[in-house]
């Protein structure tokens, strides 16, 4: 009988379950041996940076929260700061919108790293964990539509602070809910660390030294499980995170293992993050005194000519930074999210363009699953966390 | 090091080739000439410890400066945590640079995006292809004068300019 030598070159997705969105894999197999992945992106493509340099500062907002829609508050947090730094308002923010901002940023970063968790683990075969993960994200997606009237585009953070204060009672509910939340991820971990197929599931699948991740431009946890000790929130603080105690967990693995181990110990330590913000949720203003770049009180507009003037300059005419360039990066769940903004001086941005960690980590996927099972292929994607909304924007 | 630092080394290395350094809220951009910009990429991984590449992109500033595109690096130091920005300009008759993903892999990806929605070409990138807009497409759609409608569309009338 002639054996059949050459590799056979298959199609994963777009429309595959397991690659979180529509996601191509060219596979080319040597049995059930990947030797060569090819990734095809583009099937999302909204021209977002497009748009963005037809519309006003704020008027962007709410398409940043349609790029990773897992995370939308930390879009449109990176994006905000981003305008801030140009304007030069940076230090003008009040307290308390820097606070209420912190414990969006860290329950948006709990719901990303929920969904991550449920999928992956569906994805590897064990189901029952998606159903627990879900439980505790209707939690804040609740959470979500009480604050900002929406469950997933939330378009909350204004430039200059936020939209609209809290409502009565969801600071109790956060609280009690971080206070719960611990123990969630300790369930989570007893349905799979012991488990002899999620270990060889996920022990050794993936690797990728720490200069390889470097070298690729692997940031966030996927980053951090690979040995290099690096966290936004610590080492370029922004909206007050110099002020949090908090440990960023870090493995010397490389594997999908220590990534879930990174990820779970991300959870524990956004609800201390939470409970710590919570403590210094004081009364006051959410929303800076700079006239010329947020919106005056709805009281003002509805009763005063003046303040209507306000509102409608603000609302049609927008505000023009000086001419400059800055970056801004935050900490999103999946790695460094950067926002790049040009100004020329009008109200419109010359060019806006977003460093997207999903993208540039998607990129590091043929050298982490070449050589190695094709069934490896589905964990590696899982474990990179990727939102296809973000990639291709 | 201070920026002012790396900007004198710098200038020190590549005297000729430094055409402008301006600072803006902190953030310190250095323009080099772009037949350089791989010997800078190199020089600034090497000696000055800015091993990882942030982000690439084009800016196209069609009618607001005698050379329309600019081509900008933002380069992070993991053992300082800080950062740096590095363009280069771009004629439109020649829109071509040297590909960086020699110095960092990273760039392959973005430099094919970069390529895809701004027309800039890389020389000797390993594998140039169209990322996010289909393979047939035609035109670079992040170009100032590519309609934000799309091509053979009627404009739209509401405000979008």
């Amino acid at each position: 009988m002639a054996v059949n030598t050459e590799t056979m070159t298959i199609n994963m997705g777009p429309q595959h379950p397991s690659t979180h969105g529509v996601l191509q894999l060219i596979l080319d197999l040597d049995g059930e041996t990947v030797v060569k992945a090819t990734p095809h992106i583009g099937f999302l493509h909204r021209g977002i940076e497009k748009l963005s340099e037809h519309r006003t500062y704020h008027q962007i907002i709410p398409l940043t929260d349609r790029m990773d829609y897992l995370a939308p508050m930390h879009n449109n947090l990176g994006y905000v700061l981003a305008v801030e730094k140009l304007l030069g308002i940076t230090d003008e923010i009040p307290e308390r919108a820097k606070v209420i901002r912190v414990i969006l940023a860290e329950l948006t970063r709990l719901k990303s790293h929920l969904v991550w968790l449920a999928c992956h683990a569906l994805d590897i075969g064990a189901m029952t964990v998606f159903i627990y993960c879900f439980r505790e994200r209707e939690f804040i997606m609740n959470t979500y539509e009480k604050i900002s009237g929406a469950r997933m585009t939330s378009n909350y953070f204004r430039v200059g602070g936020l939209s609209a204060d809290l409502p009565e009672g969801v600071a109790d509910e956060i609280r009690q809910f971080a206070e719960e939340m611990p123990a969630h991820v300790a369930e989570y971990e007893g349905l799979l660390t012991g488990n002899k197929i999620w270990q060889m599931r996920t022990m050794g699948v993936g690797e990728i030294s720490a200069e390889a991740a470097i070298d690729i431009g692997l940031t966030g946890p996927a980053l951090r499980a690979s040995g290099v000790d690096w966290d936004l929130r610590r080492d370029n603080p922004y909206s007050g995170y110099e002020d949090y105690d908090f440990d960023v967990p870090v493995r010397e693995e490389c594997d999908t293992w220590a990534r879930y181990h990174c990820r779970l110990e991300e959870m524990r330590q956004a609800s201390r993050i939470i409970l710590q913000a919570l403590d210094k949720l004081e009364e006051g203003p959410i929303l800076a005194d700079c006239p010329q770049v947020c919106l005056p009180p709805k009281q003002d507009v509805v009763n005063t000519i003046e303040g209507l003037i306000h509102h409608f300059k603000i609302v049609t005419e927008g505000f023009k930074p000086e001419p400059g360039e800055i970056y801004q990066g935050v900490e999103n769940p999946k790695g460094e999210l950067g926002y790049y903004l040009v100004s020329d001086g009008s109200p419109m941005p010359l060019r806006m363009k977003v460093r997207p960690p999903s993208f540039i980590n998607l990129q590091a996927l043929p050298q982490m699953c070449e050589g190695r099972l094709l069934a490896d292929v589905i964990a590696v994607i899982g474990t990179l966390d990727i939102v296809l909304g973000e990639i291709d924007r | 090091m201070s920026d002012q630092a790396i900007v004198e080394k710098l200038k020190a290395k590549f005297s000729s080739a430094v055409l402008d350094v301006v600072e803006h809220r902190g953030e310190t951009t250095v323009t080099v000439e772009k037949g350089q910009i791989v010997e800078v990429c190199t020089f600034m991984r090497d000696e000055c410890g800015y091993n990882f590449l942030c982000d690439l992109c084009g800016v196209d500033y069609l009618g607001k400066q005698e050379v329309r595109f600019m081509v900008v690096y933002n380069l992070y130091n993991i053992a300082t945590k800080q950062r740096f920005r590095v363009k280069v300009p771009v004629t439109e008759e020649d829109a071509t640079v040297d590909t960086v993903s020699t110095v960092w892999g990273t760039a392959n990806w973005m430099e094919r995006e970069c390529w895809d929605l701004m027309g800039i070409s890389f020389n000797g990138h390993p594998d140039q292809r169209r990322i996010l807009m289909p393979a047939d497409w035609e035109g670079h759609p992040l170009r100032k004068d590519y309609p934000v409608q799309g091509p053979d569309r009627e404009p739209y009338q509401g405000r979008l300019s």
